[in-house]
């Protein structure tokens, strides 16, 4: 069997999902291939908060704008995402962490995010149930939160209603003019988009990708406990090692009132086993900032594989030798907010047409990939 | 004479054994315990904190397992209202 498209997108987890979408609103036929569940990965294991970050200044317009785009994308029908404008307090437990988030609060405002600083009363009048002690925070306004699956697969029905269609399978291996299927299939197109996370190292062991795994966990529903995405603001240093394991307080308030417990990472563990030392260790961490926590109940627990690269941005745009190949790939933690910009990026380099953002940034070719590896 | 507890079962006060379990401190008024996300009324089941249906809010914190959870002196009790 021989199936044609002008594009093929492998992998419809949130990136796929929006890439496929994007390509089809421009026109083009789009098929998608994904070897399981549509958002199944990453995307399922993700909390799906919607975060403007600035550990770089590539990274905060990344951020920034893709805030800016799921907006737009949810404002059409905010319940079937889930959205829920929490906003994010970046929690400071003492004076030299007031510093660090007074910094972040200036940075942000610079680039025209709108965000406050709060003091202790202020932090205790909006998050009562956070342990005493603490020194303030600084509030982003605009993040939010979606469920990712759920997103994926509206992006995706976006797509097939622009004709896109999906396959499923596992595609095997890239091929002169496409790709190769598990079963043998071949499925020709004209541009070959490689959007299945940590899952594109089997396809191009060259690619700059390591696994990092976390775990989450999940509470009944105790609506109005927690009212913001709760960070603390270590978790910038934590999120942004390059080794290590490490555990940050995380807790997301769902919209359903259950509360979504993070967060944990650790290199280069790439089995979906939950290693329950971590767990306790993430648990603990997050009982210390909420001491509450400790009587409410857990519903579930599972882990997910994020997809590291070495300077924690995202490959976005052309092999840097693979004809007619593009990736996006690489999206670590932030693959949900990071989806709809990637997607823009991504058309605008394929379409020739002029990008959002500047390409080399997040272009692969940031990095010296092996060419001996594809002779 | 054994020791015995009070507790507050929806706001009414209720003198127990000690020793007793949260839903045989409900009575007659254990049949319905919580609502599910849908909103039918839910009650106990299985008694050995398997079935999750006897979940109630106990001294302000929800979700508790009246099966599992004994009777203490002053404990606060609520379970949702029963359709009349």
């Amino acid at each position: 069997m021989t199936l044609i498209a002008d594009m093929l997108v492998i992998g419809a987890g949130i990136v796929g999902a929006a890439c496929a979408d994007a390509l089809a609103q421009a026109g083009l036929r789009v098929i998608v291939i994904e070897k399981s569940e549509v958002g199944g990965g990453a995307t399922a294991a993700g909390m799906g908060h919607l975060v403007v970050m600035n550990d770089s200044p590539a990274e905060l317009a990344l951020t920034r704008y893709s805030l800016h785009l799921w907006r737009e994308f949810t404002a059409q029908m905010p319940l079937l995402h889930e959205y829920s404008n929490c906003g994010t307090l970046w929690i400071a437990a003492d004076d030299d962490e007031y510093q660090a988030a007074q910094a972040k609060a200036s940075n942000l405002q610079n680039a025209g995010i709108r965000c406050e600083m709060l003091d202790e009363q202020a932090l205790y009048d909006s998050e009562p149930h956070l342990r005493a002690g603490l020194r303030g925070a600084l509030l982003v306004n605009g993040d939010a939160l979606v469920y990712p699956p759920k997103s994926a697969r509206l992006l995706l029905e976006s797509a097939q209603r622009l004709g896109a269609v999906v396959l499923s399978g596992e595609v095997r291996s890239l091929c002169k003019n496409g790709v190769r299927l598990g079963n043998g299939d071949v499925v020709s197109a004209g541009h070959v988009v490689v959007a299945n996370g940590l899952a594109a190292k089997q396809l191009l062991p060259e690619l700059p990708l390591r696994a990092k795994k976390g775990h989450l966990a999940i509470t009944d529903r105790y609506p109005g406990m927690v009212r913001h995405q709760l960070v603390e603001l270590a978790y910038i240093k934590n999120a942004h090692a390059r080794c290590g394991d490490s555990i940050s307080f995380n807790v997301q308030p769902r919209p359903t009132g259950q509360l979504l417990i993070g967060s944990s990472r650790q290199f280069d563990i790439a089995d979906n086993k939950i290693d329950h030392g971590m767990m306790s260790n993430m648990l603990s961490r997050a009982v210390e900032y909420l001491p509450g926590l400790q009587k409410l109940n857990v519903l579930r627990c599972w882990t997910g594989l994020r997809a590291a690269t070495p300077d924690g941005l995202p490959l976005i745009g052309e092999h840097p030798f693979l004809p007619r190949v593009s990736l996006a790939v690489g999206h670590e933690g932030l693959g949900i907010t990071t989806s709809l910009a990637t997607a823009q990026i991504l058309r605008a380099q394929i379409l020739g047409k002029a990008s959002p953002l500047p390409l080399d940034i997040y272009s692969p070719s940031r990095f010296s990939l092996n060419e001996a590896a594809y002779a | 004479m054994p020791e015995m507890l009070r507790v507050i079962v929806n706001g009414k006060p209720v003198l127990v054994q000690a020793g007793t379990t949260v839903i045989a401190a409900l009575g007659e008024g254990a049949w319905v315990t919580r609502r599910s996300v849908r909103g039918t009324e839910r009650g106990p089941l299985c008694g050995m904190g398997i079935c999750q249906e006897c979940r109630v809010c106990i001294d302000g914190v929800m979700h508790r397992l009246a099966c599992q959870t004994a009777c203490h002196e002053g404990m606060h009790i609520e379970t949702v209202k029963a359709t009349p």
